[in-house]
C-alpha cells in the first residue's frame, strides 16, 4: 500500500511538473485567439512590429520548449479540490515539489526573495510561496487547479483601495484610468484588467485576481456588471495605449470584474492586471490522477 | 527602407540622426545591467571589470542555464522596465560611455537629458519575447558579479541584429513614451465622462 502509494504521489508531481512546464511555455487558448484577433486589427506601424514580435516568440518558446518570458514570476494556485479527493492531504506538498522540479528541468527564472532578509532561494519556494488559495467542493473526488504566473511588471500595476460610497462609480472608474495610464503602459500591454468591487479591500484584492483566471470573451453573468465590463474595455481600448505601450488600436484584452455584496459605508475597489504573456493554465484531474488541461486544449503532459 | 543594423563599438556619427519611432538593430557587444550593477557602480563605487564605451546594455534579468563544459547557455532573456533605473541611469551614462540604453517601457527627463548630452539612444525592445531575444544571442562571453544572483549578474554577450529595437528617446532628447503618456492623459478625462454616461449603474 505504502508502495503503491509512494508511486502515485511521483506521478502527481511529474504530472504537475509537466503541468508547470505547459503553464511558461504556451499561452491559453483564450488569450492566444485574442492576441491573434488584436493583431489583425492593428493599424499602427509599432504596433504591427510589437505584435509581429509577439507571434514569432510564441512560436520560438513552443518549438525550443522555452519560457516565452524570461519572467516566470511566482507561481500561484487556485486549488479548487473535492473533498473525497483521495490525495488532497498530498497536494500542497506535490505543488512545491512540482514547482521545485519545474525550476530545475524547465528551467524557470529562481524569483522567491525574503522580505527581510532579500536572499532568493534559488528553487522559487520560500515564504507561503509557491502561494496556494484553497476552495473545497463538497461530495466530489476530482480536483481542479489553476496555476498562475504573476510576474514583476504585470503585478506592479496592482492596487486597491476602499472609496466612501458616494465617491461610487465615478471614483473607481477615474482609479482604473489613472492606474492603466501610469503603471499600466510599462507593464507589457495589451492588458487583461481584473477589478475586484466589495466592502473591505481584502476581498476586493482577492476577487480581482479571480477575475483574472476566468477565461477571455466570458462576462459576469451580473448584467449590470457585465455592463461595466464592456464600458470600461471600451473606455480603456479608446485610450490607444497598443502592444508595449507603443500606441495603437487595442490596450487590453479585456475587463472582467468580480463584485461581492458590500459595506452600507464602504466601496472598496481592486485592480490585478496580466500582461501579453498571460500564463495561466487550468488542469482537472480525476482521483485515479487522469487529466485533462482545460485551457490549453488537447494538450499532452 | 532597409534594416539600420548598430555595430559596437557604436560611434556619435552612427546614432545622431536617429529619431523616435526609429527602428535599430544590434550587433556585437551587450551587457545585462539591472538595478544591482548599477547601484554596485555608482553608489558603491565599485569598478567595471570591462569597458562599456561604445557599448550596449540591457535592462533585464534572463534565464542562463549552465552547460556541462561551464559555459552557459541563453534561454530566455526579455527586457525588464527601465523606469526602475531612472534614478541612476544618467549618472550610468555620464560614467561608463555606453551609447545604447536597451530595455521595456520608457524613460524620464534626467535619462532625455543625458540621452542628449552625452550622445546616447534609449530603445525598447518588444517587452515578454525573451526566446526571441534569446535566439538573437550568439554568445555568453563571460558573467561577472554573480554574487547578485542569476537576474541581476553582469552578463557579456555577443550578439547578432538584436531587436527590433525601437528608439524610445533620441540624441535630441526626444521622448516617445513621454509624448505617448501625454496623449493618453489627454484622452482620458474625455472617455471616463463617456463610460460614465454610458453606465446604467452610475449610481453603485
Ligand atoms: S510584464 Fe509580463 S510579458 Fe512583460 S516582462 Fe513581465 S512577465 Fe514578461
Amino acid at each position: 500500500m505504502e508502495q503503491t502509494e509512494k508511486i502515485n504521489v511521483e506521478h502527481f508531481t511529474e504530472l504537475l511538473a509537466k503541468f508547470i512546464a505547459l503553464l511558461v511555455i504556451r499561452l491559453p487558448d483564450d488569450v492566444m485567439a485574442k492576441l491573434a484577433e488584436l493583431s489583425q486589427r492593428e493599424t499602427s506601424p509599432l504596433g504591427r512590429v510589437l505584435y509581429e514580435a509577439i507571434k514569432d516568440d510564441l512560436s520560438l518558446a513552443a518549438q525550443l520548449k522555452r519560457p516565452l518570458c524570461q519572467d516566470t514570476g511566482i507561481l500561484q494556485f487556485t486549488v479548487r479540490v473535492g473533498s473525497n479527493f483521495p490525495w488532497r492531504n498530498k497536494v500542497s506538498e506535490v505543488l512545491r515539489q512540482a514547482v521545485l522540479r519545474a525550476t530545475r528541468e524547465v528551467p524557470l527564472r529562481p524569483n522567491a526573495v525574503e522580505i527581510f532578509t532579500h536572499v532568493n532561494s534559488g528553487n522559487n519556494t520560500g515564504t507561503r510561496i509557491p502561494w496556494i488559495d484553497w476552495a473545497v467542493i463538497p461530495d466530489r473526488d476530482d480536483i481542479y487547479i489553476y496555476g498562475y504566473v504573476a510576474g514583476g511588471g504585470c503585478s506592479l500595476p496592482g492596487t486597491a483601495k476602499v472609496f466612501m460610497p458616494l465617491e461610487g462609480l465615478e471614483g473607481v472608474v477615474r482609479y482604473i484610468f489613472d492606474q492603466i495610464t501610469s503603471y499600466g503602459i510599462n507593464a507589457c500591454p495589451p492588458l487583461l484588467v481584473g477589478v475586484g468591487l466589495a466592502g473591505s479591500m481584502d476581498v476586493a484584492a482577492k476577487l480581482s485576481k479571480t477575475a483574472l483566471l476566468r477565461p477571455i470573451g466570458t462576462s459576469n453573468p451580473d448584467a449590470a456588471t457585465a455592463d461595466l465590463e464592456q464600458r470600461l474595455t471600451d473606455g480603456l481600448n479608446a485610450l490607444g495605449i497598443g502592444p508595449g505601450g507603443l500606441g495603437g488600436e487595442a490596450s487590453v484584452l479585456g475587463v472582467h470584474v468580480e463584485q461581492a455584496a458590500r459595506h452600507p459605508a464602504t466601496l472598496a475597489a481592486a485592480i490585478s492586471t496580466g500582461c501579453w504573456a498571460l500564463r495561466r493554465a487550468l488542469i482537472r484531474l480525476d482521483a485515479d490522477l487522469n487529466y485533462e488541461v482545460l485551457s490549453h486544449k488537447g494538450a499532452v503532459l | 527602407m532597409s534594416k539600420i543594423i548598430l555595430s559596437t563599438d557604436i560611434e556619435d556619427a552612427d546614432i545622431v540622426n536617429l529619431r523616435i519611432g526609429d527602428i535599430v538593430y544590434l550587433s556585437g557587444t551587450l551587457v545585462t545591467a539591472r538595478d544591482a550593477v548599477h547601484e554596485r557602480l555608482l553608489r558603491e563605487g565599485r569598478d567595471l571589470p570591462f569597458s562599456l564605451a561604445g557599448k550596449a546594455i540591457l535592462h533585464a534579468g534572463p534565464i542562463m542555464r549552465n552547460l556541462p563544459d561551464g559555459t552557459f547557455e541563453t534561454v530566455s532573456i526579455g527586457p525588464t522596465t527601465s523606469m526602475r533605473m531612472e534614478a541612476l541611469e544618467a549618472e550610468f551614462i555620464a560614467e561608463t560611455g555606453v551609447k545604447l540604453v536597451i530595455g521595456k517601457g520608457g524613460m524620464g527627463a534626467k535619462t532625455a537629458a543625458a540621452c542628449r548630452k552625452y550622445r546616447a539612444l534609449h530603445c525598447v525592445f518588444p517587452g515578454g519575447c525573451a526566446v526571441l531575444a534569446a535566439t538573437h544571442v550568439e554568445k555568453v562571453e563571460s558573467v561577472d558579479w554573480l554574487d547578485l544572483g542569476m537576474p541581476e549578474a553582469l552578463w557579456r554577450l555577443q550578439v547578432r541584429e538584436f531587436g527590433p529595437l525601437i528608439v524610445s528617446i533620441d540624441c535630441a532628447g526626444q521622448n516617445l513614451f513621454e509624448d505617448k503618456k501625454i496623449a493618453y492623459n489627454a484622452r482620458k478625462a474625455e472617455i471616463i465622462k463617456t463610460v460614465l454616461t454610458a453606465s446604467t449603474n452610475k449610481s453603485i
